[in-house]
């Protein structure tokens, strides 16, 4: 027990918050900040409003502030009395920025950017680089010591930060941990839970029920999908009970860096050692009608090697890359467009689809050759893809 | 205190600064300029020999007739490495002399240490440019004169005008003979162009170059001319190389910024301006987006006539790969660029006369069709400021930044927000510019066209770009950081003014007042 908490840090965008008990009964607010001059007032009315909404007095709070915005300031105030009043049950959230916007199942999932839990920084302009998603991570890019601190600040993040239509993933602890983040986030809006180290699929059970249980609690009808990480041996060998576990999983992951450890193998450029779990991934998740989705690039550096990683990845039946930063996106978003000679000849099969039809005849043929259907199929998905990427496929023709 | 007389954009502004009488700013392009250029005194060969040296900077000083009161201009292209400045002034406490006007073409943080001759009594006031601690100086009311602020351009015009007369032109030199011929193209301290010190060359009473380089006669190439310099002094250092240019200049990393560049390229692309002969600023965005402008020229085979620049390593890849014709310096940011002034005949240094001066028949910067460039506050009516902070601090010169909106179209892009800090307000702190100077804004959240310029909107809109309003970037800027405080300024208390490049009074500067722990 001690008479001082303090949440936050004294960096950009941030703000350390301390609180110290034993003060007066009115709450005494000292603020250094950055941007005293302009902000001053405003931060310590926000100290004020936000220790009156969590209903703690008698507590000197002090604000070592580098141009934090309100929704982070709220969020390390909160933390800093949640550690000093471990008993503190409120929420002080902040003013609502975007209408949320549920997803559907299966959708563009080509690119999903990493976004550590515990650094506001990144979180307010992620959706400007439209990724297909954004994570909100509370796992392993957090620090053990900061879980309570950053599951406050993803919080308030869901609530206040407009994310541009990217679709929401939040990344929660490994169970049965994770399960505790799920009340604070699930209310702010979530479109798919990633669950790391999935490996049995009662896993996926436990948290789809955890999950219906909450949004009932809140009157939440919107779906949230469910996207295991498989990272483990046994994950991997499990791929399709786990995928098929629940009818709200909507993508398998798979996480090479764990999984290199998992079998004691060396992770290599190459990737021998991944090739055939991640190939059990890509079979379970097309086993169950759910998307495969290739693990982290993490060289930020290295376009080349990302574009030949994702290309890889193509070729072996993902659907998705992970990245850590925002250059990463264009380039993996390029990898996975089909070609402009694939959508031309999706097109040419299109039209003697069309032509078929039209002359009711049961046999498509392109000039002399015969069509077969898993072409077609082949066709219509190059075109889906291409609409929904939004290329103009008509100035190919 | 002088009397106060509303300007063309409603701003209060003196009639009167440091006793010289002012005129309030009329409008871009009303203000009709009378009279003959001014001139210095007519010299005499005899009076001069071929070997100007003298051995110290205070026989310099003596033997020019330097006394109190005088005005001592000098260029900035040392930057934030420059040597020079602060032992000049250091040398003229010595000598005894008091109420020296400062008239520097810009000043860097390496510049603070001339505070304690503020104080004293040895500079009497500063015209020009003020930035960090002694633009905080200066804010605060510490100075005894009024600050004058002008562009590198609005500089020229004023001497050349004989608003400002020059009566000691100071001029560090990396390359230098003994005659007086000077070059910034190459020695230990190389700058690369020199431009900044013609107009003192020209219009000074009298001329000092000093250098830590002497040359064989003659100095080539003479970008000062020994025929304007009555003494030349050599010196064991003139700047810290380092810090007078970067070794490559980098692109920023920053993704936001990054974001920016790409809009702005969209938009010269959309807007039909790839191509076309355009200004290329140093700073983070300036820098990477003419980065992506290059690769769009060249995947589309397109080429420009020329670039002005701030030359970079970008700029002078751009020069070599054939993308444009020619490279017209104002200042050289990097290793690459002053290599490459000083060995390609189409790399060529300008000056504020050919580059900027308003008050000439034609100068560079109108004729490119873009110019990108930044703000510290930009607001609804589309006026910006680049010299105080929204707290109203004076912590920025005005640079190149007037002249360069003389293009067909400016472009001021910028994070919506800094450190919680919005750029665009209801009203900015100080007008720099008026509004029809500013033709589009660029920010992660959007572009937003000046609605006097309908016929950019038409060229750009439908071809995919992020178009918005101003006063629709103003709400999400506000939405986000709140409102802030306004500045706390005693409106009874000018310190400075900004001129137009014209040389009329656009704005007043305030002393800021936050009490004694500020």
């Amino acid at each position: 027990m001690s008479d001082q908490a303090f949440a936050g840090r004294e960096e950009k965008s941030d703000a350390k918050v301390t609180l110290t008990k034993g003060g007066p009964a009115k709450n005494e607010i000292v603020v250094r900040s950055s941007v005293q001059r302009l902000y001053g007032p405003q931060i310590a009315r926000c100290v004020e409003r936000t220790l009156q909404t969590l209903k703690v007095s008698g507590v000197k709070a002090e604000v070592d502030d580098k141009g934090s915005l309100e929704w982070v300031l709220m969020a390390r105030i909160e933390a800093a009395a949640k550690r000093l009043f471990p008993d503190l049950a409120g929420e002080a959230l902040p003013e609502r920025a975007a209408p949320f916007a549920p997803t559907v199942r299966l959708r563009l999932r080509r690119s999903r950017l990493y976004l550590p839990g515990s650094n506001p920084d990144l979180m307010q302009n992620a959706g400007l680089f439209k990724p297909d998603g954004v994570i909100l991570d509370l796992e392993d890019s957090v620090a053990p010591s900061e879980k309570d601190t950053a599951r406050i600040l993803v919080r308030n993040a869901l609530c206040a930060v407009d994310f541009f239509g990217t679709e929401r993933m939040v990344r929660i602890n490994q169970l049965p941990a994770g399960l505790q983040d799920l009340p604070a986030l699930v209310p702010q809006g979530v479109n798919v839970v990633l669950i790391p180290k999935v490996e049995e699929p009662a896993q996926i059970t436990q948290v789809a029920e955890a999950l219906q249980q909450i949004s009932t609690r809140h009157g939440r009808h919107d779906p949230i999908w469910l996207m295991p990480i498989l990272e483990s041996a046994r994950g991997c060998w499990n791929a399709y009970e786990i995928a098929a576990a629940s009818d709200t999983v909507c993508a398998l992951a798979f996480g090479a860096e764990d999984f290199t450890r998992d079998i004691q193998a060396e992770r290599t450029l190459e990737g021998h050692e991944s090739f055939v779990a991640r190939s059990l991934v890509v079979l379970g998740a097309r086993g169950a009608g759910v998307q495969p989705i290739d693990t982290v690039f993490s060289d930020v550096e290295n376009m080349d090697a990302l574009r030949a990683s994702t290309k890889e990845a193509l070729a072996l039946g993902f659907e998705g890359k992970g990245c850590i930063h925002p250059r990463q996106i264009p380039v993996i978003h390029d990898a996975f467009r089909p070609s402009d000679d694939e959508i031309r000849y999706a097109l040419r099969v299109q039209a003697a689809m069309d032509e078929a039809q039209r002359s009711g005849s049961g046999v498509i043929s392109l000039g002399t050759k015969m069509i077969d259907p898993p072409v077609v199929a082949r066709a219509k998905r190059t075109l889906r893809l291409a609409e929904e990427m939004g290329i103009d496929v008509q100035a190919l023709v | 205190m002088a009397e106060m007389v509303v300007n063309a954009v409603g701003r209060q502004v003196p009639t009167e600064v440091n006793g010289k009488p002012q005129t309030p700013f009329l409008g871009v392009g009303k203000f009709e300029p009378t009279g003959r250029k001014a001139a210095p005194p007519i010299p005499a060969l005899h009076q001069f020999g071929l070997d100007k040296r003298v051995p110290t900077l205070r026989d310099a000083l003596e033997k020019v007739g330097l006394k109190s009161g005088m005005t001592i201009g000098m260029h900035h292209h040392m930057r934030n490495g420059d040597r020079m400045a602060v032992p000049l002034f250091d040398t003229i406490a010595a000598m005894g002399l008091r109420d020296i006007v400062f008239a520097p073409s810009a000043l860097f943080p390496c510049h603070e240490p001339l505070i304690k001759h503020l104080d004293s009594g040895v500079i009497h006031h500063i015209e020009g440019s003020l930035n960090g601690p002694l633009g905080v100086y200066c804010s605060e009311g510490k100075m005894r004169g009024k600050g004058v602020l002008r562009s590198h351009g609005g500089r020229y015009q004023a001497i050349q005008d004989g608003e400002l007369k020059i009566d000691l032109g100071f001029i560090p030199a990396p390359s230098a003979d003994m005659m007086g011929n000077a070059t910034g193209a190459y020695g230990p301290s190389a700058c690369g162009s020199l431009g900044f010190a013609l107009a003192d060359s020209q219009y000074a009473d009298k001329v000092i170059v000093v250098t830590d380089h002497l040359v064989e006669i003659p100095c080539m190439p003479w970008e000062i001319q020994g025929m304007s310099v009555d003494a030349v002094v050599v010196v064991e250092k003139i700047g810290d190389p380092e810090k007078i240019v970067s070794g490559t200049t980098q692109i920023t990393k920053s993704p936001t910024r990054i974001l920016i560049a790409e809009y702005i390229a969209d938009f010269i692309e959309a807007a039909g301006y790839l191509g076309t002969p355009f200004q290329a600023g140093a700073g983070g965005i300036a820098l990477a987006s003419v980065k992506f402008i290059a690769d769009r020229m060249r995947a589309k085979g397109l080429r420009a006539a020329f670039a002005r620049g701030g030359s970079t390593k970008y700029l002078v890849d751009m020069l070599n790969e054939g993308l444009i014709g020619a490279i017209l310096d104002g200042q050289t940011f990097d290793l690459d660029g002053v290599k490459s002034i000083g060995s390609h005949p189409r790399h060529v240094p300008t000056t504020p006369y050919t580059s900027y001066n308003y008050h000439g028949k034609g100068n560079w910067a109108t004729y490119v069709s873009t110019a990108v460039l930044g703000a510290t506050e930009v607001d609804v009516k589309f006026q910006a400021n680049v010299v105080t902070h929204s707290d109203g601090y004076l912590l920025h010169g005005i640079g190149g930044w007037q002249n360069t909106l003389f293009g067909d179209c400016s472009i001021l892009a910028f994070p919506l927000f800094r450190g919680r800090i919005p750029i665009v307000m209801d009203e900015v702190t100080t007008v720099c510019a008026p509004g029809e100077m500013i033709d589009v804004v660029v920010t992660e959240r959007g572009i937003a066209i000046n609605p006097l310029r309908q016929d950019l909107l038409e060229r750009v809109k439908g071809k995919g770009l992020p178009l918005t309003t101003i006063e629709e970037l103003h709400d999400i800027a506000r939405k986000l950081c709140g409102k802030p405080e306004p500045p706390r300024i005693d409106r009874s208390q000018p310190v400075a003014v900004v001129k137009w490049v014209d040389g009329t009074v656009i704005d007043t500067i305030y002393r800021v007042d936050y009490g004694p722990k500020a």
